[in-house]
């Protein structure tokens, strides 16, 4: 039984960091750029919910916050690069790099819980029956409404992200992470689109920063440590259950599915007795190995 | 139509690897002139065609097009009164995007792309209508991939989509030397068929001296940053590759054609 919770956890947990994963998709699969800024608007994000919450905000109007705080933070990386000519890589670790000490100011302190305020969680529990809350565990309950919230996000996210990247923009968006010469040539301003695909990357990172945050019941300036590995984990991940699906819908399903198989994939090996303190070291090698598979495969043939 | 006055430019300068590439051409285009451009490597051919997109900044000099000061525009801006084809066929086109797509994308040049769908289904009959002209089979593709095509229908798309929406001048930058001779051919067979039905102003550089001669009604050869033949009408009709290979010594002092040149 105890797997059972612990995958059922993971599971809620896998759906809130989806959202993360989607925004990396964003930026490492439809842009063709790696973007670093993310570790740093997860946890800018997770902090700014946080902090809000304790000073007496609604929890679902201080994600709203968040998504815009995390844009703020896409748009500057997206300057950095476009205006200012930084590479990519650079201008990411910069962002993020200047977002760890903003986020120690607006936490105030290296992390600050929840326990005495309102969370999206708490919120769907009290319009729980009680006759409901009597019959069922309070870990599982919890659990169980973090999937709910999590199913939520991820259907609603798949259709606006589904409907704008079928849009003129998105369609330009696409373009410009495919072939930048020729939509520039074809009239777009690439700069202008890359700076709003980073925004709309770290908006929904940042999100995700806040709902974990909400979940888990506190803020921490660290929490978005190797977020960029862990959301490839997920698109890799997804990747390999999904196959080369080709519809955009069935890839940004395999990105939520390829995540809360990440969570379970680690949720068993936890139980199975790895060390926490291995968990980031076993998600990158989970990474190289998946990325590196297509170069492994072709040298097989060539050797054969 | 277009006005180049006095256009400089020069790469890398005040470095060891200083290259003054456009040395002052001056260049005046009436409509519906096809103008096709030879020369030798680095003889300014591609930088002036890139210089007219605004994919590189001026030194000196100004352009003009269809009355429009274009020197300071930036490429994208620019881009609403140019169709281009490059010379590499991927270039062009989005590979992992549909064929509809990248026509949709070109459809749109030089508006503004908004939270609009990005294909109506109107689009796509009159999309199906267009790709039959090329006579390749694409009409029955509209969602295949881009990459999936072969290098030749590939620029043959490209070429479509330069001139889906009418462009003020045409640049074909050696669009067909990276393509087999019997596709070069019929991609260039295209060009003329588009060129001529939709009364373009076209420029066209290419090392094939024969396509120089036959495709256009005026002929220009570069060299050393300049423009050292110009040549129209009639007199261009009567001209032999040997001639252009005489004026091409002349120019360089001497020294051979090179192997490209000779093998046009």
């Amino acid at each position: 039984m105890n797997i059972f919770f612990a995958i059922l956890s993971a599971s809620g947990q896998g759906l809130l960091w989806a959202v993360l994963a989607l925004g990396i998709y964003i930026t490492f699969k439809i842009l063709n750029v790696a973007d670093m800024t993310c570790d740093g608007s997860f946890a800018l994000g997770g902090c700014l919910s946080v902090t809000l919450i304790v000073s007496g905000w609604n929890p679902i109007l201080s994600l709203l916050l968040s998504v815009l705080a995390g844009m703020a933070a896409g748009m500057v990386t997206g300057f950095l690069h476009t205006k200012l000519k930084i590479p990519v890589i650079l201008a990411g670790i910069l962002s993020m790099i200047s977002l760890y000490s903003i986020n120690l100011r607006i936490l105030g302190q290296p992390n600050q819980s929840l326990l005495k305020s309102d969370t999206i969680v708490t919120m769907i529990k009290k319009v729980i029956p009680d006759s409901v809350m009597d019959h069922i565990k309070y870990s599982t309950l919890n659990s169980l409404i973090v999937i709910g919230i999590g199913i939520i996000f991820g259907v609603l996210l798949c259709f606006v992200l589904y409907w704008f990247f079928g849009t003129e923009a998105g369609s330009a968006l696409r373009a410009t992470g495919t072939n930048e010469d020729m939509i520039r040539a074809l009239g777009q301003n690439t700069d202008r689109m890359k700076i709003l695909g980073l925004m709309i990357s770290n908006g929904l990172i940042a999100l995700s920063g806040g709902l974990v945050a909400q979940s888990q019941g506190y803020g921490d300036v660290i929490m978005g440590q190797g977020a960029i590995v862990i959301g490839l984990a997920s698109i890799v991940i997804g990747e390999v259950f999904f196959g080369r699906c080709t519809s955009f819908k069935s890839k940004l399903i395999s990105v939520i599915v390829g995540s809360v198989i990440y969570r379970v994939i680690i949720a068993l090996v936890l139980q199975l007795g790895l060390n926490n303190n291995d968990q980031k070291l076993f998600t990158a090698i989970i990474v190289a190995i998946a990325l590196a598979v297509p170069t492994i495969k072709k040298q097989a043939q060539n050797w054969r | 139509m277009l006005y180049i006055e006095n256009l400089h430019k020069t790469f890398n300068a005040d470095t060891i690897n200083e290259k003054q590439v456009l040395k002052g051409v001056n260049l005046h285009l009436n409509p519906g002139d096809f103008v096709t451009i030879i020369g030798g490597n680095g003889a300014g051919k591609s930088t002036l065609l890139n210089m007219i997109a605004g994919v590189h900044p001026v030194d000196s000099g100004s352009l003009k097009l269809d009355g429009i000061d274009i020197t300071k525009q930036p490429e994208h801006v620019r881009a609403k009164l140019l169709g281009r084809v490059f010379q590499d066929p991927m270039k062009g086109t989005a590979a992992n995007m549909e064929i509809q797509e990248n026509l949709a994308l070109a459809y749109r040049r030089g508006k503004k792309r908004g939270l609009r769908w990005g294909i109506s289904s109107d689009e796509k009959q009159q999309y199906v209508e267009v790709l039959k002209t090329l006579d390749l089979g694409l009409e029955n593709r509209l969602s295949s991939k881009v990459g999936l095509l072969s290098g030749g229908q590939r620029q043959a798309l490209t070429l479509l989509m330069a001139t889906l929406v009418k462009p003020k001048l045409l640049l074909l930058d050696e669009h067909t030397a990276a393509l087999d001779p019997k596709t070069a051919k019929k991609v260039l067979d295209l060009t003329e068929t588009i060129v001529e039905s939709n009364n373009l102003t076209a420029l066209m550089v290419t090392h094939n001296m024969k396509d120089a001669i036959h495709i256009g009604n005026r002929l220009i050869m570069m060299h050393d940053g300049n423009i050292i033949f110009d040549i129209s009408g009639e007199e261009k009709k009567n001209l032999q590759v040997s001639d252009l290979l005489q004026k091409f010594e002349q120019a360089s002092g001497g020294e051979f054609a090179n192997d490209r040149m000779m093998l046009a």
